[in-house]
Order: structure tokens, then C-alpha cells, then sequence
């Protein structure tokens, strides 16, 4: 076994394993802790596929902001409340694992179907494909339009957010 | 050179950083007392050795033998777990940065670098937007509303302030057309210095890294008056230490970083038109490093020492509403240099 496999193997445990600890723990704040470890452990897969800007923006955006401002209202609100509204809305539950059920379903038979190869796209052939050069220069060039699309997308997400912010205040 | 030679090789430069990191930090509080000291007309420590150059030792003893005391009401293992992630974090943004030139030693082309990477100016970025859970972590966790709300403070300067921090490193980026630090000072080459060529970048930075490092204008986060010690209040003994060294360590990074990206890291300008020998100019060359980041962290405790702390919206409206578009100005004239002057 090469070192990638066995990085690969030890990464995708922790993954898997922090992931299922993440939904079966009570205290909010040690599932969002173990959201982190999930995040680092997928940051480091990417690295494995030669992606690095994926790798470090997965830990910039995700671990570094979003995690935080997950942790800061899991802080701020009382949690409480929200377990007893569960023990409460027991129907809730009967719901939850239908929708679970259907996801998996459709996982699994996507990842059945799938042509292998689409599985498993050669990495080697061109390494230097997860560099932020070329992913800058693909995201300038050939996908110009779909980028800008999104940026704009994401203001005027941000727009909303502050315009239903301030009625509030107001 | 195999593999265990790069390894054996890392290893070293591993334990040369963590060393000079650890003493140069335990003299820094040294150095930050006598500054403080002379800004209010005192002498300082005088006490320990001769100019209280072993206070640092007296220090560490002193609060290695305090009792280690976890408050009734915390959460005992991320109260434990905190000071660690801060540690860690202050410690391993250093791999990136470049203190010296490539040197040949017995003939092998040995960068002073721990690790090369083309990703470094991001790597940085990622370590330091994850070092507010350190301090996050350990507000939550004492289960004390002083605590608390250092610890919610904290994050929410950090998050205000890592937005100009990037896009002033974005200019950086521009003129260097690299994110890998070695290239970054290779582009400062003679007085190409960022500092002078963005002057405006280099502020915003600068105001960034004060605010990431949670030092005096911006100290809201431990705000003595106002929150006791902030998020570290209930700590004490060799945890409340882990907190204060990574203080401190976060301090000499932020300083390195400057250096790094804005004052020509390890470069002196056209020292090698003199014509010395490459052993000399390597070593005149670290040494330049040292001073400038020394100089760099005497203006870091002179700030600390003569300028009082912001009130709370006073920080948010100087983050977000004239440090923001101001680094934001200073991306497009980057930009504009880079047009105009192919840099």
C-alpha cells in the first residue's frame, strides 16, 4: 500500500467517525467541534487529490468563518429549549427518518450506477488542475460568466440579509 | 537528497524555530515590561539577574508551582483543550515563513524555510482565522459570563478584521504574482519594498494585525476594567502560561508576516553589489530579518504603552467602515502598478 492510500484510509475514518459523533452528540458545542475535525479531515482528501486551494479554502470558509459564526449562536442562544422542543414534537422523529431514509436511497443509488470511471477521474494526468493558478485562470477565462453569476448572487444575498436586519431595528 | 535526509533535515529546522520561538518569547515579556517601564518613568524587573535579564526563568517557576484550579461550573475537557489549540495554532503559522536565504551546507542547497509551499500566504490565513477558537473555546468553556463575552468579543473582532487583512494581502499578491513567501521576497528585490510601493496596504495590515493579535488598541477581548481578564479569567498555573505564550508568539508571527510580505523579509537592499562573501551576506542577511522583525514587535509594546483602547463600536466602525474600503483601494492601486509598470 502506498502512503496516499494509507493517508486516504486514516483521513476517511476520521471523517466517517467525527461525523457520526458530530449527530449523535448532546451539547451543541462539541458536535459543532466535531463538524471542525470533519472539516480537516476532508481538507486533508483534497490535498490527497492534488486540490490544494480547494483544501485550504475548505478550511478558510468553512472551519475558519462559517464553523465560528455556527459556534457563536450555538453560544449565545440557550439550547435547552430547543431539546425539549424535540422531546416534545415526537412526530417530528417519524419525519426526521423517512427523509433520511430517501437521501440514502438516492445516495446509494447514485454511487451504485455511477460508471466507475466517473468514480474515480485519473488524478495524475494533470497534476497542476487544483493549483490557484489554474483555478484562477479557469475561473477568469472560461467560466467567467457562471463566477460573476455567482458573485452577484451572493450580494444580493447580502443585501437582503441587511435590509431584514433593519426592519427589525427600525 | 532521499527522503529521510529531507525528513532528518525538517526535523531540525522543527526544533531550531520552536526553540528560538520559546526563549525569544519568554524575553519578549522581559522586553515588553522594561518598555513599559521606561513609557511610565520606572526602571522595571532589576531584581533577577543583573538588569532582571532571568526574570523570564523566575516567571515560568513561578507559575509552573501555582495550583491548577478548573472553575466548579466549566466544561473540564475544553477548559483543558483551549490554551492548547491557541498554543498550537501560534506555533505552526511559523513553518511558512522564510528567515533567510537558500544556504549550501556540506554542499546541500538547504532553504531556511520549514516548509516551501506554493499555498503558504494562504496557509497562514487558514491558521490564523482558526486561532479564534482558542480563545472562543476557552470563553465558552469557563462557564463565566467574563469569560463569555471576551471569548464572543473576540470573534467577532477577529472575523471583522481577517476581511482587510486578506485583501491587503491581496495586493501583495498582485505584485509578487506568487502565493509561496520565498517568491513574495524576491519580488521586494533593492527598495521594491511593499511598504513603499502600497504604503496604504501596509497600514491596513498592519491595523489587521494588531486587532488579530488582540493587542492594545483593539484589547477588548481581556478588557481589564471592563471583563476582569476577558476569556482567560479563570485560568491559572501553566494554562493561563499556554495563553500568554501564544499571546506573545501570535506577536512575533504578526511581526514576521509584516517583515514577510511588506518589508522585504530577509533582504538587504543591493548588499549584493558589495561584493562580500555568500557567507557573510547570508548571515548579514538573517540578521537583517531579526532586526527588522525586532523592530517591528518595539513598535507592537510602544503602541500597547502609549495608545488607549477603542470603545467596542469605535473598533467595528474603524473595521468595517475605513479599514475595509481602504484596503479595498489599495488592491486597485496594486493593480493599477501592475498595469502600468508590469511588475
Amino acid at each position: 500500500m502506498s502512503l496516499n492510500v494509507i493517508l486516504f484510509f486514516v483521513l476517511a475514518l476520521i471523517a466517517a467517525v467525527s461525523s457520526v459523533m458530530m449527530i449523535t452528540r448532546r451539547q451543541a458545542v462539541i458536535s459543532a467541534l466535531f463538524l471542525v475535525i470533519n472539516f480537516f479531515a476532508l481538507a486533508g482528501i483534497y490535498l490527497l487529490l492534488q486540490a490544494q486551494f480547494i483544501a485550504v479554502v475548505q478550511v478558510i470558509v468553512y472551519a475558519g468563518a462559517i464553523m465560528v459564526l455556527f459556534l457563536f449562536v450555538i453560544m449565545l442562544i440557550n439550547t435547552e429549549t430547543e431539546e425539549k422542543f424535540l422531546e416534545r414534537a415526537k412526530s417530528f422523529k417519524i419525519f426526521a427518518i423517512a427523509i433520511a431514509l430517501l437521501v440514502f436511497a438516492e445516495m446509494a443509488y447514485a454511487i451504485l450506477h455511477a460508471h466507475p470511471s466517473a468514480l474515480l477521474p485519473k488524478i495524475s494526468e494533470n497534476v497542476s488542475n487544483g493549483t490557484i493558478q489554474s483555478v484562477g485562470k479557469a475561473l477568469y477565462t472560461d467560466y467567467v460568466v457562471p463566477f460573476e453569476a455567482a458573485g452577484f448572487l451572493l450580494l444580493s444575498a447580502t443585501i437582503g440579509a441587511l435590509i431584514l436586519a433593519k426592519k427589525k431595528f427600525d | 537528497m532521499n527522503v529521510w535526509q529531507l525528513i532528518l533535515i525538517t526535523l531540525v529546522k522543527i526544533i531550531i524555530i520552536i526553540t528560538i520561538l520559546l526563549l525569544s518569547v519568554s524575553y519578549l515579556v522581559l522586553f515588553e515590561r522594561k518598555i513599559s517601564a521606561w513609557a511610565q518613568n520606572r526602571y522595571g524587573p532589576n531584581r533577577v539577574g543583573y538588569w532582571g535579564l532571568l526574570q523570564p526563568f523566575a516567571d515560568v517557576f513561578k507559575l509552573l508551582l501555582k495550583e491548577d484550579i478548573v472553575p466548579e461550573a466549566a466544561n473540564k475537557f475544553i477548559h483543558s483543550l483551549a490554551p492548547f489549540i491557541a498554543l498550537f495554532i501560534a506555533f505552526s503559522t511559523y513553518a511558512v515563513i522564510p528567515f533567510g536565504p537558500q544556504v549550501k551546507i556540506f554542499g546541500e542547497p538547504i532553504k531556511l524555510v520549514v516548509a516551501d509551499v506554493n499555498i503558504g500566504v494562504l496557509y497562514v490565513l487558514a491558521l490564523t482565522s482558526l486561532g479564534v477558537y482558542g480563545i472562543t473555546l476557552a470563553g465558552w468553556s469557563s462557564g463565566s459570563k467574563y469569560s463569555l463575552l471576551g471569548g464572543v468579543r473576540s470573534s467577532a473582532q477577529m472575523i471583522s478584521y481577517e476581511v482587510s487583512m486578506g485583501f491587503s494581502i491581496a495586493g501583495v499578491l498582485l505584485t509578487a504574482h506568487s502565493l509561496r513567501p520565498i517568491a513574495i521576497v524576491n519580488a521586494q528585490y533593492g527598495w521594491m519594498w511593499n511598504a513603499i510601493l502600497q504604503p496604504i496596504g501596509f497600514i491596513t495590515f498592519t491595523v489587521a494585525a494588531f486587532a488579530e493579535t488582540n493587542r492594545m488598541p483593539f484589547d477588548l477581548p481581556e478588557a481589564e476594567p471592563e471583563l476582569v481578564g476577558g476569556y482567560h479569567t479563570e485560568y491559572s498555573s501553566m494554562k493561563f502560561a499556554g495563553f500568554f505564550l501564544a499571546e506573545y508568539a501570535n506577536m512575533i508571527i504578526a511581526s514576521a508576516m509584516i517583515v514577510t510580505l511588506y518589508l522585504g523579509g530577509w533582504q538587504i537592499p543591493y548588499i549584493d553589489k558589495l561584493g562580500l562573501s555568500m557567507g557573510l551576506t547570508t548571515i548579514l542577511q538573517i540578521l537583517a530579518f531579526v532586526v527588522k522583525v525586532g523592530i517591528m514587535l518595539f513598535i507592537f509594546i510602544w503602541v500597547r504603552w502609549t495608545v488607549p483602547r477603542f470603545r467596542y463600536d469605535q473598533l467595528m466602525n474603524l473595521g468595517w467602515k475605513v479599514m475595509f474600503p481602504l484596503s479595498l483601494l489599495n488592491l486597485i492601486w496594486a493593480a493599477l502598478l501592475v498595469m502600468i509598470f508590469n511588475l
